[in-house]
């Protein structure tokens, strides 16, 4: 079987948010210094069920990412996991692209790939929080898509998916190769070890721009961010309310709180 | 472009009535609609979609477009995205808005693409540009630590609404309206997926999204027995009990108490954070609350930035005390 796993290289978003700047020239967050980039984590969760079909039936794991400046070390991390091909699309073209332009070089590339039982992406980035990507591809490459995955199931020719809704879960089963997008109720990436990683950064990476991809990178559009502000705040001032222990402090809050009517 | 005129709201059916995104959702068509000089039109799709027309008239509508059939009971990617395609391509409307609910999130994007043009998710502001016309599209950005506005040249212009984030009309029983219906004319072989069971997910009590009271605990809960007793003052306050990310990923409360901005998007009465920081993924489920109290032994949480009131304090000891003295307070 052969699995291809999405990946977005995103801004820490564990990142303090305090320390998070907002440049409205350039409509662009800073991150604070010595803050690498990320694997979106919901691609890490994409990875993770990509693994697991992995260890459970044996697969080969093919990641593609698409960007500009990619930084290596960081999406090395899907073959330290095990991951066994990494392609990356880069090109200067490929810059803040926006959910239409990206599906159609990902799928691009899936093509270029040939054969392929199922794609898996995160159900959205946590950057742009699109969450298109996954939706188009199926779309461009017409085969079935199903979002926010909790569990994937891959075997006879078919797919299951436990798919997260409001009110619980749905089951939902499609014929393969589909996409499927998850969510990160399926757990987080398991934690490669220090081999594993070290091995990761000597294993051989496919790199291709656009011009290999045969894509004309000039139709590519990239986002129409007309803005980017900080985002509005509640006004508030909070009121800490104390006491002799924190026992006490419990029975002033409830005493303070029923004086502002707040119950 | 000329061709595209008019807004299309697609109205959600939930237990055979229109939830209130739906009317949020006519509130803010109606009001692009105006903008514009043009009508809003409303889309019900189900297998009794029929009955609730004239509701949608009510709520703004000047058309609705009806699909009936009873292959469309229940939401099925394939089945919804084949009939939004038909209704779209015949209506040609050059704005389309959907909920961002577990509906709207899988179907927009994939109508999206099959139309050929993108959406925007989870949009919380929706206005024309007075020069382009274009539709300006605000919404969260970096979970939350900026805010962006997008707009797209390509028709039809689609757009997901975040729940609360649009004020409905006053419903008006008597304003007039028509109602078109459509043949859904379903390709049984275009409907690869196929949906085996859907499991509802108990919450017990009040729902997160309609309580008045929410008690949400974070990491800092550190186990099961502690969202026994977050439980527990929820019960008192007649409310329900919410969290961050890491109880869910961890399985100490269930996996759709997650507050946030994957999670739930919820705007109570009041509040109650315990144990939890603040991120900003957390608050952009929350910050539309009223009131929020905060319990955190980090002085230095951000939640307190946001709180009415915080104790700063080992919450094990502080929310006994504090639960047993409004449990007095209230039965006075």
């Amino acid at each position: 079987m052969r699995i291809i796993v999405c990946i977005k290289q995103v801004p820490d978003p564990a990142a303090p948010p305090s320390a998070i700047k907002v440049d409205t020239e350039t409509k662009r967050v800073i991150m604070p210094q010595g803050t690498p980039p990320v694997i979106n984590p919901y691609d890490e969760n994409a990875l993770e069920a990509a693994l697991r079909i992995k260890d459970a039936h044996g697969a080969r794991i093919t990641v593609i990412s698409a960007g500009r400046n990619l930084a290596k070390t960081v999406l090395r991390k899907s073959l330290a996991a095990g991951a066994d091909d990494l392609i990356l699309l880069e090109d200067a073209a490929f810059e803040r692209l926006d959910s239409y332009a990206t599906a159609h070089l990902l799928a691009t590339a899936i093509r270029e790939v040939g054969e392929y039982d199922l794609i898996l992406c995160g159900r959205q980035a946590a950057d742009t929080d699109a969450g298109q990507v996954g939706s188009g591809i199926a779309e461009i490459l017409k085969i079935p898509g199903i979002t926010a995955a909790c569990k994937v199931e891959l075997g006879n020719g078919k797919v299951v998916v436990e798919r997260v809704v409001a009110e619980g879960y749905e089951v939902i089963e499609a014929p393969t190769p589909a996409v499927v997008t998850a969510s990160s109720e399926i757990g987080e990436l398991r934690y490669p070890g220090v081999k594993e990683v070290m091995a990761a950064q000597k294993m051989p990476i496919t790199v291709r721009n656009g011009q290999q991809l045969g894509v004309d990178v000039s139709r590519l559009k990239s986002l129409n961010m007309a803005s980017l502000s900080a985002p509005p705040g509640r006004k508030t001032e909070c009121q800490f309310i104390e006491g002799e222990t924190p026992e006490e402090a419990g029975t002033n809050l409830a005493l303070r709180a029923r004086e502002a009517r707040l119950l | 472009m000329a061709d595209y005129k008019g807004i299309m709201a697609y109205c959600e059916i939930s237990d055979g009535t229109l939830p209130s995104i739906s009317i949020e959702l006519l509130g803010c068509g109606r009001r692009l609609a105006d903008d514009l000089g043009e009508e809003l039109c409303a889309v019900l799709v189900g297998s009794d979609a029929g009955r609730l027309a004239q509701e949608a008239i009510g709520c703004g509508a000047d058309k609705v477009y009806v699909a009936d059939d009873p292959l469309l009971k229940e939401y099925q990617t394939d089945s919804y995205v084949s009939v939004m395609e038909k209704i779209v391509r015949q209506v040609m409307p050059q704005i389309l808005i959907l909920g961002q609910t577990s509906v709207g999130r899988d179907l927009a994007p994939m109508l999206a693409f099959r139309l050929d043009t993108t959406a925007t998710l989870d949009c919380i502001g929706l206005a024309i540009d007075p020069d382009t016309k274009l539709l300006q599209r605000i919404k969260p950005v970096y979970g939350g630590n900026a805010q962006a506005t997008f707009t797209c040249d390509s028709y039809p212009q689609i757009a997901t609404v975040r729940d609360k984030a649009m004020s409905p009309l006053k419903s008006d029983a008597s304003k007039q309206g028509e109602v078109i219906t459509i043949d859904a004319g379903l390709d049984p072989s275009a409907i690869r997926t196929r949906l085996l069971k859907k499991v509802k997910e108990d919450e017990g009590g009040v729902r997160l999204e309609d309580a008045p009271v929410i008690v949400s605990g974070g990491r800092g809960i550190g186990s099961a027995e502690g969202f026994n007793q977050l439980q527990e003052l929820a019960a008192l306050l007649k409310g329900a009990v919410g969290a961050t990310r890491p109880p869910c990923d961890n399985g100490w409360t269930a996996p759709n108490r997650q507050v946030g901005i994957t999670g739930k998007i919820v705007s109570p009465d009041l509040y109650i954070a315990v144990a939890l920081s603040g991120s900003i993924q957390h608050l952009s489920g929350c910050g539309q609350s009223k009131s929020i109290i905060a319990i955190n032994r980090d002085p230095e949480a951000h939640i307190f930035n946001q709180a009415d009131f915080g104790v700063v304090g080992d919450w094990k000891k502080v929310l006994p005390a504090f639960r047993d003295k409004l449990r007095e307070l209230l039965s006075e």
